[in-house]
């Protein structure tokens, strides 16, 4: 690893002003994705900022909203009692994740900032447009196992490899961030972008922004309804190949409202929205969610190696939406 | 962009053609008093190298490191506790578990310089005496491991997932053991250890 100066500070301003201050910086929280990417020569920040003694670890209910501090620790989130009961999708999606040595490290704030785990991005002899833009795309023609299904571009098929986002996404949560220009509140579904031809940019987040909270809406229908499936090469500790987060609102036999997104098929976390209006107002029926799938995948597309994707996909929506209105 | 060794001598070069003068206003009195002594490679560390205080296994440490250096390598190469072991050194297979404030994690991807102030426990800290700790003596009575690598992980990791209460079935153990790898494929017998330990019950 190159050697890189260290600060830590003690306030929202002073990290935000330590940043803008300085070009290579980049801020630390847990440090579980950014040790392992500078250890690699993928990231190699001149100077970090440690944010670890900021104020932003409560986990709290603000009217009709469950606010989390950008640094709670994701074990901590994942067994706090309130998330547990209002917010059940999103402890089975951070329980699905990484360890628990590692969801004892990382942050919630980190979660959402961490890099694809492409493995042309990770070795710095390949081709790879996010790490070093213009120089191609090693896994277009390469080996694309993990890789997208949705939403990629000829620059880039990588996938966000976060579980946590999928429930963030699926749950409408907005990101509160700082800068010195004050705060604003960005949308989950904007938070994260497509890689289009800057797949350099995983993020909409502005350069001197800080991540300070999320702040999830409290659903008690949702909540009674929320299911994480994550399919993946082994039972535990491995990044999902799909995975589908499903909340449902129903009225006896009837959908009355529906979230779906999904993980390791885009570079972003994917919502259906397709699928959720066809479903909306429908019978929970077995012939229902099949179409309700077979809409998701209109515009999927598949590079060789990750062609089973096209039907692990859909099976992983409808048995998601089987199991979660208790047809399986 | 230069490379290390560029920015190593470009940094040495500036010292040693540094006045005093400079040095004065730009300088900490340790460097200055470097510079005096023609002490520039010295004085060359001191700019990279800042103090961290941590207590491991109950021993108070005031150590100076690069910030570059993790708390595993700070461990084994520093204090000579070569119990936590660097296997993968990129936080995927669990072999250099301590536990900082209680809590397990990756020391081989946690930065010696972000413990200042913590308490870190290693696998040279479980035992009292010469007396193993129940969760050692399980491993020992269970033969849970067979080339021995990854067991100070699996230990501590052991040690937590009983704290932590995540031992309710043998899925469960499973499941939350499975961020330390064995390769030898000690598993089942890794399971029985924690079985007991946790039947057994008392404060561990």
């Amino acid at each position: 690893m190159i050697n890189f100066d260290y600060v830590k500070v003690s306030s929202s301003k002073s990290a935000i002003d330590a940043l803008n201050k300085d070009a290579a910086a980049q801020f630390i929280a847990g440090g579980t994705n950014l040790v392992d990417l500078m250890k690699r020569g993928v990231a190699s920040p001149q100077k970090l900022i440690d944010i670890n003694n900021l104020p932003f670890k409560n986990i709290e209910q603000i009217n009709g909203f469950i606010r989390i501090g950008a640094l709670a620790l994701n074990s901590d989130v994942a067994g706090n009692e309130l998330i547990v009961k209002k917010i059940p999708l999103l402890s089975q999606a951070l329980n699905a994740g990484a360890s628990p040595q590692l969801r004892n490290m990382a942050t919630m704030g980190g979660n959402m900032m961490q890099r694809t785990r492409c493995t042309y991005f990770y070795d710095t002899t390949m081709p790879c447009n996010k790490r070093k833009p213009g120089s191609g795309c090693g896994a277009i023609k390469g080996y694309n196992r993990m890789h997208a299904i949705f939403g990629a571009s000829d620059s880039c098929i990588a996938v966000n490899p976060s579980d946590m986002c999928v429930a963030l996404a699926a749950l409408d949560a907005r990101v509160v961030v700082s800068s010195n220009k004050g705060e604003r509140k960005i949308p989950f579904a904007d938070f994260h972008r497509l890689p289009g031809n800057t797949p350099e940019k995983d993020n909409n987040l502005q350069r001197g922004e800080l991540i300070t909270a999320i702040e999830i809406p409290v659903n008690d229908s949702f909540a009674k309804n929320s299911l994480y499936v994550k399919i993946r090469d082994r039972a535990s500790y491995a990044f999902a190949l799909v995975s589908v987060a499903v909340v449902l609102d129903m009225n006896g036999n009837t959908i009355r409202d529906v979230r779906l997104a999904m993980g390791g098929v885009s570079h972003k976390p994917w919502r259906l929205i397709a699928s959720e209006k066809f479903l909306k107002g429908k019978i929970a029926s077995v012939d229902n969610f099949k179409d309700s799938a077979a809409i998701a995948m209109k515009d999927a597309k598949s590079y060789g190696f990750n062609n089973f994707k096209l039907i692990l996909t859909p099976n992983t929506i409808v048995q998601s939406l089987k199991t979660v209105s208790g047809l399986s | 962009m230069k490379d290390k060794g560029d920015l190593h001598q470009a940094r040495r070069k500036f010292l040693k053609q540094s006045s005093a003068l400079t040095a004065l206003a730009l300088a900490s009195p340790v460097l200055i008093k470097a510079a005096e002594n023609n002490l520039d490679e010295k004085a060359a560390e001191y700019f990279e190298k800042q103090s961290v205080q941590i207590e491991v296994n109950g021993i108070q440490h005031d150590l100076s490191v690069e910030p570059r250096v993790t708390l595993l390598d700070l461990l084994r190469e520093q204090l000579n506790l070569t119990g936590s072991k660097k296997g993968c050194d990129y936080g995927q297979c669990g072999a250099c578990t301590v536990h900082v404030n209680g809590r397990r994690v990756l020391s081989c991807i946690s930065l010696a310089i972000m413990q200042k102030g913590k308490k870190i426990t290693t696998i040279e800290g479980l035992a009292n005496g010469d007396t193993l700790h129940p969760m050692q003596q399980a491993f020992i009575k269970h033969d849970g491991f067979q080339c021995g690598y990854c067991t100070p992980g699996q230990i501590m990791s052991a040690v937590a997932c009983v704290r932590e209460g995540h031992v309710n079935s043998e899925d469960e153990i499973r499941e939350y053991m499975s961020g330390n790898i064995c390769r030898c494929g000690a598993y089942p017998n890794i399971v029985d250890a924690i079985k007991e330990v946790n039947e057994k019950g008392g404060k561990i």
